[in-house]
């Protein structure tokens, strides 16, 4: 369950920047490879935003799609788990899909 | 409130002292990046608060205990410190590596410990009879230990200049990988007594890691446990990922461990 210390460490940073206001909405970027998963991250926001300023915002995840590229042969191919090969053999090296990234909030 | 972070309590408990338990929040001066102007969202979303901005965040949520951890390779590389990730599911045996690591090289460079532990005090109590120096953090409903913990686990501990300071992450394959500690190396350790697609079940760990120590090699004509496959499916995962086989229990191995160990410390380097 890191997905609790990363639940805290959205609200911690939004709340902190927040001035006093009441932020509706957070949204945030996490990476199919990221190792989080969006429904335990939902879950654990709404109990570290309770009693916050952050409490009953609405935490809009972006999910971005894992890509990796072959070191060998240099094709692009779409990864739904951290680890793969090539068709031909070569290594692969991942260009997307491990972002963990707060994008921006509204506050009303 | 902590100099260190400037964050507030936590239930994490060092030497089952309480964090910095009376702290209030702060988090020093922030950078927002508010453009002051009145956004409407004429998306989907209900919620039309006509005074409503946006603040843009562009930040890793992680951010800060990058930060952290960064601060703690810092702090680690001004004294010549080789600080290590220990990392495992529960049982694997990092404790009894580390004491037979204590027992059989505290002689030729000074070993220290940071314990992580959900709960109780045993594995410093155990590290504590090799004679070396140990930190006993409790993560309490804490999964992993962060870079915020090591930073105040290591003021409390007798770190010598040109030390090897062990930490013990909290037995468990899945959260630990995402949080930098400010180690200069991650050792994973799995025994032959766990299944030998481990690695493919736990790919993020296995991908963090430069060594990957296979404990209670002693048991392994008892179990049915493939090392070669096993190997195999670390490699498959991480390429660049270093393998040893060893038996804490016995010694077989360790050898092995220690000239890895060896390498990499900075006495022995410079000697």
């Amino acid at each position: 369950m890191h997905e609790l210390s990363i639940a805290k460490a959205i609200v911690d940073s939004c709340v902190g920047r927040a001035e006093g206001g009441r932020i509706v909405r957070i949204r945030v970027e996490v990476g199919q490879l990221a190792a989080v998963l969006p429904d335990s991250l939902q879950f654990c926001f709404e109990i570290c935003a309770q009693g916050t300023a952050a409490e009953g915002a609405v935490l809009e995840i972006l999910e971005t799609p894992g890509l990796a590229i072959c070191e060998a042969c240099g094709e692009s191919i779409l990864l739904t788990s951290p680890f793969g090969r090539c068709a031909c053999g070569g290594r692969l090296k991942i260009v997307a899909g491990q972002e963990l990234k707060m994008k921006d909030m509204e506050i009303a | 409130m902590c100099a260190t972070c400037g964050c507030g309590s936590t239930d994490t408990t060092i030497d089952g002292k309480k964090v910095h338990a009376d702290a209030t929040h702060s988090h020093g001066h922030e950078h927002d990046h508010d453009h002051g102007d009145r956004h409407h969202h004429d998306d989907d979303h209900h919620h039309h608060d006509t005074d409503s901005r946006t603040v843009s965040l562009e930040e890793d949520i992680l951010a800060k205990n990058q930060l952290l951890a960064e601060r703690n390779r810092g702090w680690f590389a001004g004294r010549d410190v080789f600080a290590l990730n220990l990392m495992s599911s529960p049982g694997a045996g990092k404790t009894s590596i580390l004491e037979r690591t204590i027992r059989d090289l505290g002689e030729e460079f000074p070993v220290a410990v940071l314990e992580g532990d959900q709960a109780t005090t045993a594995d410093a109590e155990r590290i504590r009879a090799t004679g070396a120096p140990v930190v006993q953090i409790n993560t309490g409903t804490g999964c992993h230990l962060d870079a915020h913990m090591v930073a105040h686990g290591v003021e409390r501990l007798d770190l010598k200049q040109g030390a090897v300071l062990m930490i013990e992450n909290v037995g468990n394959l899945v959260c630990p990988a995402l949080f930098d500690l400010g180690e200069g190396a991650r050792v994973i350790v799995m025994s032959v007594t766990e299944g030998d697609d481990k690695p493919l079940k736990y790919p993020h760990m296995f991908r963090s890691g430069q060594l990957l120590l296979i404990n209670k090699l002693d048991l392994l004509p008892h179990v049915r446990f493939d090392l070669a496959k096993c190997i195999g499916n670390a490699h498959e995962i991480n390429p660049d990922l270093e393998v040893l086989t060893l038996s804490a229990e016995t010694g077989e191995g360790m050898r092995g461990w220690y000239d890895w160990l060896r390498a990499r410390t900075p006495q022995r380097n410079a000697a």
